[in-house]
């Protein structure tokens, strides 16, 4: 892995930690639902590397703003970098993990 | 008790309350602005100044107590400002002010991922934030098409936008909802269907490689509104549009006069110049003075303190000023005082309506006295006659209803009287210049041909244009018929020597009667000493006769005393 003739994805490290945030308006069933969905996700995928984060716009809405939010529920992937969205009850686990990169090799 | 019809008509009346927008001609064209609480639809092409509306509109409404919001969803807020900064519009002090606010909604297909349901809460959130923060009665969403491009489900996105209007009609925002046109209909997604209320239409067209653009109020329901296609103009200043396409006949006539700064001519327009408010036609071929009379009227209006505006098709102002030099009217002092303000264009450079929008647009801005046109003739180049003459038509009609006196010069081809598009028709005074050629020489000749509601001069008068400025004299009229030029001075020097030959023998004339008088009175003296000559021998003769009657009567005594001798005394006194 230390070798410099090696590829680009090989060298690649692993994200150490995921740091996610859910922003939702208040306690509707999607929200609840997006939320038992991306829990589910980060367990079986990302123990004890991520930090979930729910921000509730009808409480903060002026929160909205800095990550650009329209459509409800949206995940947003904070850390690792670049910022990624997922928009939606985050129902299909396969389409959630490539919306937040996480591969398999990890 | 109200019937029920009669409360369903209360309610259609306060329906119909307005906002206005402050867009120059617009509110008068919608008879009051944008429906009140209700989400308009602006639609056009890219670069028919959808934005820019939006934008007045809203920076309207922080003039007048009505903050907005504008949501973007193209131009991020520093852009915007950037943008309008070069407009005219402080858009950051409004900001400052928290009577504008910025929401700017940026949404990239490619960073978002879609899984499961979900709504569009998120952007309701932000606007009633936005909106609360400010207080805002307005709001601009420009465009909101974005969230078709930016999100993948359409149904969706048809729903939301759906609950959106009815938000903001909720919350009595008044909205602009930008969407850009479509192929086949108005908005490339259809916004139409959801915004029932208003719907505006920018065009931008392009004749003979003129670009015209065009407003028309395709839907404004429950309230009149022209229908009419109207052109409109774009500049540093905003938008101003014209209402007009046709004014009535109803504006006021002014029984007050304006002198024409030529003396001579005001005493042809019946003593007193032409009428405040009227439009005047001056024509003429090349090189009549056409110029030079409107300059001389630009001259005395700013004389006596008034405003004047000078459209120039030919000129720059600078070239006018300098030859209005040459015949002694100096217009650069009123320029400099501010009072004359010029407009140079060429007539080629835009479309006729936005010339006409153009020319509204300063008059307004400007509020002259009096406006030149100067060849008005020039802007027939652009249009067709017809074309040409339903702007005049409504050029005129506009100043009329400002009372605003206009004097338009028209250049007309040598022996035809009316070139000019019937517009002379619409003109209440009419100006004629003509050049007279003969004797190797060319002079002016000026006349009026029609100047309704007064008594003016049917007289032909020569125009004379020199360094001292401009003089009207009187032609000659004579047996010769009428003379201009060398050929009047040469007729009145002329008629000068007959007259001293004529002066010459009557003087003659006069010695002889005064010598046949002496003569009479010789021969009278004469007559009157012969009769005395005849006269004293008459008399002689008479004496004469007398002393023999004497002798006889002497002698007869004699004999008579010697033949009685006795006889009786009596007889003796005899």
């Amino acid at each position: 892995m230390n070798d410099n003739s090696n590829l680009d994805e090989e060298t690649e490290e692993c994200p150490e930690f995921w740091e996610l945030r859910l922003y939702v308006a208040g306690q509707t069933p999607k929200s609840i639902e997006a939320f038992a969905n991306l829990k589910k996700i980060a367990e079986t995928h990302l123990e004890g590397q991520y930090h979930i984060e729910v921000i509730d716009l009808m409480e903060n809405p002026e929160l909205a703003k800095g990550d650009q939010i329209l459509a409800l529920p949206t995940l947003v992937r904070k850390l690792p970098e670049p910022i990624k969205k997922i928009i939606g009850t985050l129902a299909n686990e396969e389409k959630v993990l490539v919306g937040l990169d996480v591969r398999p090799s990890c | 008790m109200m019937s029920a019809a009669e409360k369903l008509l209360n309610i259609e009346e306060s329906v119909l309350e307005k906002t206005p927008t402050g867009i120059t001609g617009l509110d008068e064209i919608t008879d009051g602005g944008l429906p009140k609480g209700r989400p308009s639809l602006i639609c056009g092409s890219a670069g028919s100044g959808k934005t820019m509306f939006a934008m007045k509109f809203l920076a309207h409404g922080a003039e007048i107590g009505e903050p907005g919001i504008y949501v973007s969803f193209e131009e991020t807020p520093e852009e915007l400002i950037k943008n309008f900064a070069s407009l005219d519009l402080d858009l950051k002090t409004l900001e400052e002010q928290k009577k504008l606010g910025f929401e700017y909604i940026y949404i990239e297909r490619s960073e978002i991922e879609e899984t499961g349901e979900y709504d569009l809460e998120g952007l309701f959130i932000r606007l009633a934030y936005a909106v609360n923060q400010i207080g805002a009665k307005r709001i601009v969403l420009d465009t909101i098409e974005a969230l078709f491009s930016g999100l993948p489900n359409e149904a969706t996105i048809r729903a939301e936008l759906r609950r959106l209007f009815k938000w903001t009609k909720d919350q009595g925002l008044t909205a602009i909802i930008t969407g850009e046109r479509g192929e086949k209909t108005l908005t490339r997604y259809g916004l139409e269907e959801y915004v029932a209320d208003c719907v505006i239409l920018l065009d931008n067209q392009v004749i003979n490689k003129i670009a015209t653009r065009n407003l028309r109020i395709i839907k404004y329901r429950g309230s009149a509104h022209g229908t009419n296609e109207y052109p409109f103009l774009m500049d540093e200043s905003g938008i101003t549009i014209l209402p007009i396409t046709s004014v009535g006949l109803d504006h006021s006539a002014s029984g007050d006069h304006v002198p024409t700064g030529i003396e001579r001519l005001d005493a042809m327009l019946d003593g007193k110049g032409y009428y405040n408010g009227s439009s005047i036609l001056v024509t003429g071929a090349a090189g009549t003075g056409k110029s030079s009379i409107a300059a001389k009227f630009t001259d005395v209006t700013c004389k006596t303190g008034g405003k004047c505006l000078y459209f120039a098709f030919e000129e720059s102002p600078k070239q006018i000023i300098r030859n209005m030099k040459s015949i002694n009217i100096d217009l650069g002092q009123w320029a400099d005082k501010g009072l004359l303000k010029f407009h140079a264009t060429r007539p080629t450079l835009y479309g006729l309506e936005i010339h006409l929008v153009t020319m509204y647009k300063m008059i307004n801005e400007f509020e002259p006295d009096v406006v030149i046109f100067d060849p008005i003739s020039n802007l027939i180049t652009v249009g067709s006659p017809d074309e040409v003459k339903s702007m005049l038509t409504r050029l005129i009609d506009f100043l009329k209803s400002r009372e605003i006196t206009a004097l338009s010069t028209s250049l007309s081809v040598i022996g035809q009287i009316d070139t000019d598009v019937g517009i002379s028709s619409l003109m209440d005074t009419w100006v004629d210049l003509k050049a007279v050629e003969c004797n190797g020489e060319r002079n002016r000749t000026i006349d009026i041909i029609k100047s309704r509601g007064m008594e003016h001069s049917n007289q032909l008068r020569e125009f004379q244009l020199s360094n001292d400025g401009i003089k009207i004299v009187d032609v000659y009229l004579g047996p010769a018929g009428m003379l201009t030029g060398s050929a009047r001075v040469s007729q009145i020097a002329m008629e000068k020597a007959q007259k001293l030959i004529r002066e010459h023998e009557i003087e003659q004339k006069q010695r002889e009667i005064e010598r046949k008088r002496e003569q009479m009175e010789a021969q009278i003296a004469e007559i009157t000493s012969q009769f005395e000559v005849e006269e004293e021998e008459l008399e002689r003769t008479l004496n004469q006769e007398k002393l023999k009657e004497e002798a006889i009567k002497a002698n007869r005594m004699e004999m008579s005393r010697v033949r009685e001798a006795d006889g009786k005394k009596g007889d003796q006194n005899e």
